[in-house]
This record gives C-alpha cells, structure tokens and sequence, in this order.
C-alpha cells in the first residue's frame, strides 16, 4: 500500500509539470522540449537556496522564476528568430544542463538537513499522509489560479492565441508576446514541480530531468482522452482531467513496477506506456473502420 | 476618413519571380462611404486590404486614418479602428472557443486583455441581445464552441464581432466566396445594415459583379497594382452588369 501512496505522492508533485505541459501542449499547441531542463533547474534552484541558507519560500520563488526565464528564452527564440519550437526547446534544454551543473557545483546534492514543505508543516504522524494533504493543498490551490488565469481575459485571449493567431491578432492581441507570457508561465509550473520533488525525494540530481515530458506528455494525453470521452468544454474541468491523467500514469507504471518490471527498464516502460496510451484511441478508430 | 497615398509593395524584389503587387495606389475613402473593390485574380486587391489591415508593411506611401498616420503600426495595434472580416469564415473566430469568449476578445479589442473575468451576466446578455438581431436562433448556444457553427453563421457571427468596440474601418475580404447564394446574400444584407447603422468606412473586395453593383456607394477597379476605374455614387448607379463583365475581357 505504500508503494502505491508514494506513487500518488510522486504523482502530484508532477501537478504542476502537468499543468504547465498542458498550458504550452493543449492550450498553446507548442510542443516544448524545455520541461527537461527547466524541472531540473527547479530542483537545483531549490538546492541551491536551501543550502545557501535560504528560506523555503524564497528557494520556491526563485525556482518558479528561473523556470520562468527559461521558458521566456524558447519563447523568445522562437517568436523572434523564427526558429521552430521544438528547437528552440532543445536548445534552450541543452544549455540548461550546463547551466544547472554549474549552478549545483557538483551533479548531485542530497537536502536531508534542510528544512522542507513536508517537515515544515505535520498534522498526521505518519509523514507520507503529510506530504499527501501538503500536496493535495498545492494541486488544488495551483487548479484554482490556473482556473481563474484561464478564464479571465487574458486566458481568453491566451487560448485564442493557440487556437486562432490570425483571429486574435485581428482583435488586438500580440501574439508573440502572448507566446512569451505563455511558456513563462508553463515552465514556471514545470520548475515549481522540480522543487517539489527535489523535496520530497531529499536530493536534487543533474539528470533528474531527463525524459520528464514524456512522463508529463502521457498524462496529458491520459487527460486529453477524458476531456473527450467525457465531452468536457470548460477548461477548469479540463485542467482537472489532466491532473487526473497524471495519477493515472504514475499509477499504472507503479503496477508496472509492482507486478516485476526491472527498475532499470523504468524510462523503458514509461516510454512504451505513452505509446499504448497514444495507440490506444487509434487502435480503437482503426477497428471501428474495420467494421463499416 | 481613410487616407491611402502612394502604396507600393513588391514580393519577390531583384528576383525573376518580383511582382508589383501595389503600384503607387492613393485612395481616399470617405468617412461613411462604403467602396466595392473589384479587379481580377492577382490584380493586387487583396495586398492592398492587407496594407491597410497592416498584416504587410507597404514599401513606400502612407496611410493616414483622419490626423493619424497608421502605416507604420504592426495589425495588432490598429485593431481599435480597423476590423476586418476574411475570405475564409474559419479564420474570423477561434473554433474551440465559445461564442461568448470570442465576443469578449471582440469586445476588448483593442484594449488590454486583463486578468478580469469579462464574462459574466452583464456581457452574456449584451452579447445575447446582440446575436438575436441575426435571427438565426445561436442567442441561446452562447456556451457552444465556435467550431461547431456552419461557415454562414461563423461569418456572420464575425461580422457582429467587428462592431463589439467602437471601429472606424470595416474591411470585407471577399466574405461572401466560400458561402453558398443564400448565406452569401444574408452575410451582405448584415453588413450593409451595420455599416448604415453604425456609419461606418467599409471596404469589400469581391468578385461577384452582382454583389458589386447592389452594395456600396463606390466601384474601384484594380488592375497589375493599380486602380483603373472609380464610379462614384451617380455614376455606379447608372452600371449594368453587361458593362461591368466586359471590363474584364481584355484578352
């Protein structure tokens, strides 16, 4: 039972990742590769500051900003240079890694000394249901914001910027900067999610980035087959569907990992997963067609 | 008053490929008139409208918009006195959003998006009240996702857009070309009653000789980049149809 409360606890502290690669994937329709960097230049951040002796709250401020910037140079680069998104995302992804190694001085940090959100706040004895209902807390105050942001004017104006350029210019909107504002805002996410787990595990790692979109990726997928089967329209529902979508990945690799599979094989089986998840829909049309 | 004086605009410059699009056009449209635009394909119709939209930056000349010159401005900025509806009723709204949310970007253009909630009861039944005129029974599908309107209403719904804010500059791309007779004529009758009603400039490009002569109190011709024939208001009436196609047999 453990095993699979850590899965759910590992699942929320993707929360905010997920929302984030749905703001840049779903709403904006750019696929940004930056998420690997940026989550684990939220958790170096985090490292960084704590070991610096810094206050909890300014070493999660300062990883939702860094992811912030990061985002805002793919962003730049690709509206600016006219350079396609997915590299610009790979670009700015590779030269975090450099830029994250020499942040952390070293490729691995461990912050078991370091004050955190699960010790700083205890309510239950047990500190695996502490950390549930800290993170339950964040995921649903994160949903709300990010509801409310959605819904507002200039969510509006967001959503129609992935959707329609050419309309929403006619209306008004800088579409570039709008972009920029967007994945600002996605890798903010993405960063306070590396800060989150950096916490949560004890340790912050160069390399704890590598392959985190897709993970994220397979949740919004799992969360974009809700928000159809279900027919959601509002876009508060939608964003639940996706954080349902991450419980339900991080769940299925933790059967996987339950039922046998070599730990080893993890980025294996994840890979594998989110290509069931994405076959699965097909798999479906292509019987129905075979049908007719 | 819109003032265009001495456009042009190349593609293409140096290259085998270089055509004048716009050739030294200076047009002045009257505050409330409202001018047809007609010419064959590639006779440049369609760069002018995007000079003026400013979705293309003119080589050389100004546009003037009563004291302000505009020319220099990039689309998104001149949306607070210039709207404009597309040839393709799938680009004037954004399909995944609601019909309400695309009237409240329509209603802030602009102006700053802001992290308001616009959409409330107040705008749901301005909005409401203002789709009713249409007559086509969408005053109660506010909820609906654009993308799930035929192209008619979609046009349609654009064209009440436009005059959500106060606009100056109506300019009408060939709206009417991918809809079928009967929406194409209740797209024109919309617009002429909300040109009148709001008195506005507009602009329509078309190639439908018939729409060109019912609509407008202006017929301009263009021709390689440059305007050929001008009829005002008298001289439009006296048209006929005959008259107008055989300014097209050149060959």
């Amino acid at each position: 039972m453990d095993f699979y409360l850590a899965a759910v606890i590992q699942a929320l502290c993707f929360g905010p990742l997920v929302m984030g690669l749905f703001l840049s994937m779903k709403v904006f329709n750019i696929p940004d590769i930056t998420t690997d960097g940026s989550y684990t230049l939220g958790a170096v951040l985090t490292a960084v500051a704590l070991s610096g002796g810094h206050s909890l709250g300014y070493g999660l401020a300062l990883s939702m900003l860094g992811g912030a910037a990061a985002g805002c140079c793919t962003a730049l680069i690709h509206t600016r240079l006219r350079i396609h998104a997915l590299l610009a995302g790979i670009l700015v992804m590779t030269a975090l890694y450099s830029v994250n190694l020499v942040l952390l001085g070293r490729s691995n940090m461990p912050l078991l000394g370091y004050p955190n959100l699960f010790t700083w706040f205890s309510v239950f004895a047990s500190e695996d249901y502490n950390a549930l209902i800290i993170l339950l807390l964040i995921v649903g105050a994160l949903l709300a914001v990010m509801s409310y942001l959605l819904h507002s004017d200039f969510g509006i104006a967001m959503r129609a910027t992935g959707d329609s350029e050419l309309m929403i210019r006619a209306q008004g909107v800088n579409t570039q900067r709008m972009k920029v504002y967007g994945l600002a805002i996605a890798n903010a996410l993405v960063a306070g999610s590396g800060s989150l787990m950096a916490q949560f595990q004890g340790f912050a790692d160069i390399n704890m980035g590598i392959g985190i979109v897709i993970s994220g990726l397979g949740a919004v997928i799992i969360g974009d087959t809700l928000i159809q089967t279900l027919k959601v329209r509002s876009v508060a529902v939608s964003l639940g569907c996706v954080v349902v979508g991450v419980l339900i990945f991080q769940s299925l690799l933790a059967v996987a990992l339950g039922a046998g599979v070599d730990a080893n094989l993890l980025k294996l089986t994840t890979a594998l997963l989110v290509l069931a998840i994405v076959a699965v829909p097909r798999a479906g049309a292509f019987l129905q067609l075979n049908r007719r | 008053m819109l003032q265009l004086e001495h456009l042009r605009k190349v593609f293409d410059r140096g290259k085998a490929t270089e055509v004048i699009a716009v050739n030294d056009v200076s047009l002045t449209l009257e505050a409330g008139s409202y001018t047809v635009l007609i010419g064959a394909n590639g006779s440049g119709k369609s760069t002018l409208l995007n000079l003026i939209a400013g979705s293309m930056m003119a080589d050389r000349g100004r546009i003037t918009l009563g004291e302000r010159a505009i020319h220099r401005l990039p689309d998104y900025r001149r949306t607070p006195w210039i709207a404009r509806v597309f040839q393709n009723p799938l680009l004037g709204t954004a399909a995944s959003l609601s019909i309400l949310d695309n009237f409240r970007m329509a209603a802030l253009r602009g102006t700053r998006k802001s992290l308001k909630l616009g959409t409330g009861a107040a705008f749901r039944e301005l909005v409401s009240g203002r789709i009713a005129t249409l007559g086509m029974g969408l005053e109660n599908k506010l909820n609906q996702p654009m993308g799930t309107l035929s192209g008619g209403q979609r046009q349609a719904l654009t064209l009440l857009m436009t005059i959500m804010s106060g606009v100056d500059i109506l300019l009408l791309d060939e709206p009417t070309a991918a809809l079928d007779p009967r929406s194409a004529r209740e797209i024109l009758e919309i617009a002429d009653r909300i040109i009148k009603e709001h008195r506005l400039t507009a602009l329509l490009v078309t190639h439908n000789i018939h729409e060109a002569l019912r609509y407008g109190d202006r017929l301009v011709q263009m021709e390689s980049g440059r305007i050929i024939r001008d009829y005002r208001s008298r001289d439009k009436a006296r048209l006929d149809h005959a008259e107008v196609i055989s300014w097209f047999d050149y060959y």
